[in-house]
C-alpha cells in the first residue's frame, strides 16, 4: 500500500516536470503552490470528514475568514477612519455583544411563555440601536478616501502572522457555528454550513467599512522578496546567466521558490501533527465514533464535543489556508469565493485521494488542482480534435471552442462520480 | 395619511414580488421535498436540473422566434416548455438510472447519496455551461406588462402606480396549476397515493407489492416537471444566467425545510416565507411610511432593515434559525 502511495506522489512529480519542460517552469511552480494550499485545505476536511464523519459545506466560509484576516493582519490601519468611525462601530459592536448575552440570559432564565416574546423584544430592540449606531459610522468610514482606503485597514503587521491569525479567526467562527449545529442530522449539518458560509461571504463582500467589499484589497505587503527588487540585485543577473533565462523571468521563479518552500513547511507541520494525532488514542477514538456513534456513546465518549473538536480543528487548517491564498495572490477579492470551486472541489479532493488518510488528502489536492488548471488547456485540445472536420468560423465549432474551458466542470464530477462508485475508499485508502 | 396610496405602493414593492418569486420557490422546494421523501437525500443536483431545463426552453424558444412563430401577447417560452420539461425528465431518469440506482441497491445512507449528488451537479453544470455558455440571457417577449403603472395612475388617480407584469401573472397562474396538478395527483391516483405510501413507511410499502423502481423513476419524472417549470418561470420573470440556479439552490433548501421537508404543503408555505421575508426586510419603508403618518413624523433614513445585499443571506439565515430552533420545520416534517 505505501509503495502505491509514493507512486502516485511520483507520478504528480512527473506531471509538473512534464509542465515545467513543455510549458515553463514558472507555470509548473505556479501550479506546485496552489497544489500545496489545496492540499492544506483538504487536510482540513479529511479531519473533519474522514477522521470524524462530518460533512461541512461551509468550507468556502472558513477559508474566506482566513483570507479576511490576511487583509486585517497585514494592511496599515488607516488613522482617519478609525478616529472618525471607530469609536461608533465599536459602541455597535458592544451593543451586538450585550443582545446576545441578554438573549442568552433571557433563555437561561426566563419560563416558557415570555421566553419567546422577550427573545423577539430583546433582539428586535438590541439590532434597531445597534443600526443606528453602525450606519453613521460605516458610512463615515467609507467617505474616506474611498478610492484607495474607505475601510478601517489592519494591524500593519508582517502577513506570515495573519497564517496562524487565519486559523485562530477560523476556528473561533467554527467552535461558535459547531456549537450551534453539529447537533444536526449529517445533511442537514451539510444544507446549515452551506448557508453560513454563504453569510460569511455576504459580510465579506458587502461590509465596505471592513473589507472594502468588491472594491477589493490590493497590493497586500508579501513574506519574501519583491521581482523588482531580485531584479536590481547582482547576483540574480549572474544567476540568470547561468541558466540562460530571461531575467524578470528568473527573478518570478525564484519568488515562487520561496513561496513554495514556505508552503511546504507548513504543509509538513499540519501533515506530521495530523498524522500524530490520527495515531494517537484520540485519532482512534474519532474514528470509533465515526464508524459506530452509538456504541462509542455508550463506552462513555462525548460525541457531541468530539465532534466539536475535530469541526474546529478541520476549520482551522482551512483558515490557514485561506490566509495563505490570499498571501500568494496579494489581494483579497470577495466575488471570487464561489461553493463550487472553494467547497466542493475541496470535497472532490479529499475523496478521490482518500477519506480517513492524510496522505490521500494531501495526494488529492495536488491532483485535483493539477487536472482544474490543466483541464482548460485539455479540453481546447479536445474540442478542436472533435470539430476538427468542421470548417474554422463556423458557428457551432465557435461556440464550443468558447464554452471549451467548462469541460474542468464535467471532468471533476466525473471523477467524483466514478470514484464514489467504484473506489469509495479513494487512491491511498485509509489503514 | 393616506391609507389608499401607502397600500398600493405597499403591493407593488412587497407583495407582488414577493408572490412571483415565492411560487418559484415553491416549485424548487416541491422538488426537493419529493426527492428527500422517495429516495431519502437531500439533492444538491436540484438548482442545475432547474437550469437545464431552462435552457432547453430557451433554445428552443430562439428556435420559434427565429422561425417566427409567436404565441401572441404571452411569451413564446410558454409554447416551448413542454419540451424542457421533456428534457428535464429525461435528464433526471438518466442520471437515476446511470448514478443512483447502484446506491439505492447498496442501501448506501443519506450522506453518500448527497455527495454523490454533488458529482452530479458538477457534471450538469458544466454540461449546461458547454451548452450554452457562462452568460445571461432574456427569455421573455410578447406583451410586458398586463397594465402599467402609468395606466394604473390614470385609471384611479391615485398617485402610486401598481404594475403587473406578464411574466408575474403567469408564474404565479402555472405555479397554482402545477400544485393543483401535483396534489391531484398524490391524493387520486394510484401511483400518487402508492408513492405516499413508500414514504411513510417503505417497508410496509414494499410489503404491499409496490415496485419501487416505477415509484421512483415516477418521482424523478415529477421532480424534473417542477423543476423545468420552476427554472423557465424563474428565467422568464428575471433572466437567464447559469450560476444564478447555484445560488438559487440555499433559498430552495431553506424553503422545503422551513416548510417541514418531506410535506409537500410544507414546501408551498416555506417557498412563501422565504420570499416574503426577503423582501419584507431588505424593503425601504421610508415613502411607505411617509403616507401613513403626519407629515412632521416623516422619516429621514431609508427605513430599511438590511440593505438589499442581503436579499439571499436573509434565506440562509432563516434557514439556519430554523434548523436550530425546530429542525422539523413550521409543518413538521418527518425527519429527526
Amino acid at each position: 500500500m505505501k509503495r502505491r502511495g509514493i507512486l502516485y506522489f511520483a507520478g504528480v512529480l512527473l506531471l509538473l516536470t512534464g509542465v515545467g519542460w513543455m510549458q515553463s517552469w514558472n507555470v509548473a511552480f505556479g501550479i506546485l503552490n496552489m497544489c500545496l494550499i489545496s492540499a492544506i485545505m483538504a487536510l482540513g476536511v479529511n479531519i473533519q470528514w474522514g477522521y470524524a464523519g462530518l460533512f461541512n459545506a461551509g468550507i468556502m466560509g472558513f477559508v474566506a475568514l482566513g483570507g479576511l484576516s490576511a487583509v486585517l493582519v497585514s494592511v496599515m490601519p488607516v488613522r482617519e477612519a478609525w478616529a472618525i468611525g471607530g469609536g461608533g462601530m465599536a459602541a455597535s459592536l458592544l451593543v451586538l455583544a450585550v443582545t446576545v448575552g441578554a438573549i442568552f440570559f433571557i433563555r437561561k432564565r426566563l419560563s416558557s411563555p415570555f421566553r419567546f416574546w422577550a427573545v423577539v423584544l430583546v433582539s428586535l430592540a438590541g439590532f434597531l440601536v445597534m443600526r443606528s449606531l453602525y450606519l453613521p459610522a460605516a458610512e463615515l468610514i467609507e467617505s474616506i478616501n474611498p478610492a484607495q482606503t474607505g475601510f478601517l485597514g489592519g494591524f500593519g503587521l508582517p502577513i506570515i502572522f495573519s497564517w496562524m491569525i487565519g486559523g485562530a479567526v477560523a476556528a473561533g467562527a467554527a467552535w461558535l457555528i459547531g456549537k450551534l449545529s453539529l447537533g444536526l442530522r449529517a445533511d442537514y449539518l451539510a444544507i446549515a454550513t452551506l448557508g453560513i458560509s454563504e453569510i460569511i461571504i455576504a459580510i465579506i463582500k458587502y461590509e465596505e467599512w471592513l473589507t472594502r467589499g468588491v472594491k477589493n484589497v490590493t497590493g497586500l505587503p508579501r513574506p519574501v522578496p519583491y521581482e523588482v527588487d531580485l531584479v536590481e540585485a547582482g547576483w540574480l543577473l549572474d544567476l540568470s546567466q547561468y541558466l540562460g533565462t530571461g531575467l524578470t523571468e528568473t527573478a518570478s521563479l525564484l519568488v515562487k521558490i520561496c513561496y513554495f518552500l514556505l508552503f511546504l513547511g507548513v504543509l509538513a507541520i499540519i501533515m506530521t501533527l495530523s498524522e500524530r494525532a490520527l495515531k494517537s488514542p484520540w485519532g482512534r477514538m474519532m474514528r470509533a465514533i465515526r464508524d459506530n456513534r452509538d456504541a462509542a456513546s455508550a463506552m462513555g465518549k462525548d460525541v457531541t464535543s468530539r465532534h466539536l473538536q475535530a469541526f474546529v480543528l478541520g476549520c482551522a487548517v482551512c483558515g490557514i489556508a485561506g490566509a495563505m491564498l490570499v498571501t500568494l495572490d496579494g489581494q483579497l477579492v470577495p466575488a471570487s469565493y464561489f461553493p463550487l470551486r472553494y467547497t466542493f472541489l475541496i470535497w472532490v479532493m479529499v475523496i478521490l485521494g482518500g477519506s480517513g488518510n492524510n496522505w490521500g488528502a494531501v495526494l488529492g489536492g495536488c491532483i485535483i488542482w493539477f487536472l482544474w488548471i490543466e483541464a482548460e488547456p485539455l479540453g481546447y485540445w479536445l474540442v478542436h480534435a472533435i470539430t476538427f472536420p468542421l470548417e474554422d468560423g463556423y458557428w457551432l465549432k465557435q461556440h464550443l471552442v468558447d464554452n471549451a474551458a467548462q469541460t474542468r466542470l464535467i471532468l471533476m464530477g466525473a471523477i467524483l462520480l466514478i470514484v464514489m462508485r467504484f473506489a469509495p475508499k479513494g487512491l491511498i485508502p485509509e489503514r | 395619511m393616506d391609507i389608499l396610496n401607502a397600500v398600493v405602493l405597499f403591493g407593488n414593492f412587497v407583495i407582488i414580488p414577493a408572490t412571483t418569486y415565492g411560487a418559484q420557490l415553491a416549485l424548487g422546494a416541491l422538488g426537493i421535498t419529493l426527492v428527500f421523501s422517495i429516495l431519502r437525500f437531500a439533492n444538491f443536483a436540484h438548482g442545475e436540473l432547474m437550469s437545464f431545463g431552462a435552457m432547453l426552453t430557451l433554445f428552443l424558444t430562439w428556435y420559434f422566434q427565429d422561425a417566427g412563430i409567436h404565441a401572441g401577447p404571452l411569451p413564446t417560452v410558454l409554447l416551448a416548455l413542454p419540451a424542457g420539461i421533456l428534457g428535464a425528465i429525461a435528464m433526471a431518469l438518466v442520471t437515476e438510472r446511470t448514478v443512483y440506482r447502484f446506491y439505492r441497491s447498496q442501501k448506501a445512507n443519506s450522506i453518500t447519496l448527497a455527495i454523490v449528488s454533488v458529482g452530479v451537479m458538477f457534471v450538469m453544470a458544466g454540461l449546461i455551461r458547454f451548452m450554452i455558455g457562462p452568460d445571461e440571457h432574456v427569455m421573455s417577449d410578447g406583451a410586458r406588462f398586463l397594465f402599467k403603472a402609468s395606466e394604473f395612475r390614470q385609471a384611479t388617480g391615485l398617485r402610486e402606480g401598481l404594475a403587473i407584469k406578464t411574466s408575474q401573472v403567469i408564474t404565479v397562474g402555472v405555479a397554482v396549476l402545477m400544485v393543483a396538478a401535483l396534489f391531484w395527483f398524490l391524493h387520486k391516483t394510484r401511483t400518487g397515493k402508492a408513492m405516499r405510501a413508500l414514504s411513510d413507511n417503505p417497508d410496509l410499502a414494499l410489503l404491499s407489492g409496490i415496485n419501487p423502481d416505477r415509484i421512483v423513476a415516477v418521482t424523478w419524472a415529477l421532480t424534473a416537471v417542477l423543476a423545468a417549470v420552476g427554472g423557465a418561470l424563474y428565467g422568464l420573470d428575471k433572466t437567464y444566467k447559469p450560476f444564478v440556479f447555484m445560488q438559487l439552490l440555499l433559498p430552495i433548501f431553506a424553503s422545503a425545510i422551513v416548510g417541514g421537508i418531506g410535506q409537500p404543503v410544507g414546501a408551498i408555505l416555506g417557498g412563501f416565507v422565504i420570499a416574503y421575508s426577503e423582501v419584507i426586510l431588505t424593503y425601504a419603508y421610508k415613502k411607505f411610511l411617509t403616507y401613513l403618518v403626519p407629515e412632521s413624523w416623516a422619516p429621514e433614513g431609508l427605513v430599511q432593515l438590511l440593505s438589499t445585499d442581503y436579499k439571499f443571506a436573509v434565506s440562509f439565515i432563516i434557514l439556519v434559525v430554523v434548523l436550530l430552533i425546530r429542525p422539523t420545520g413550521i409543518i413538521r416534517g418527518k425527519v429527526l
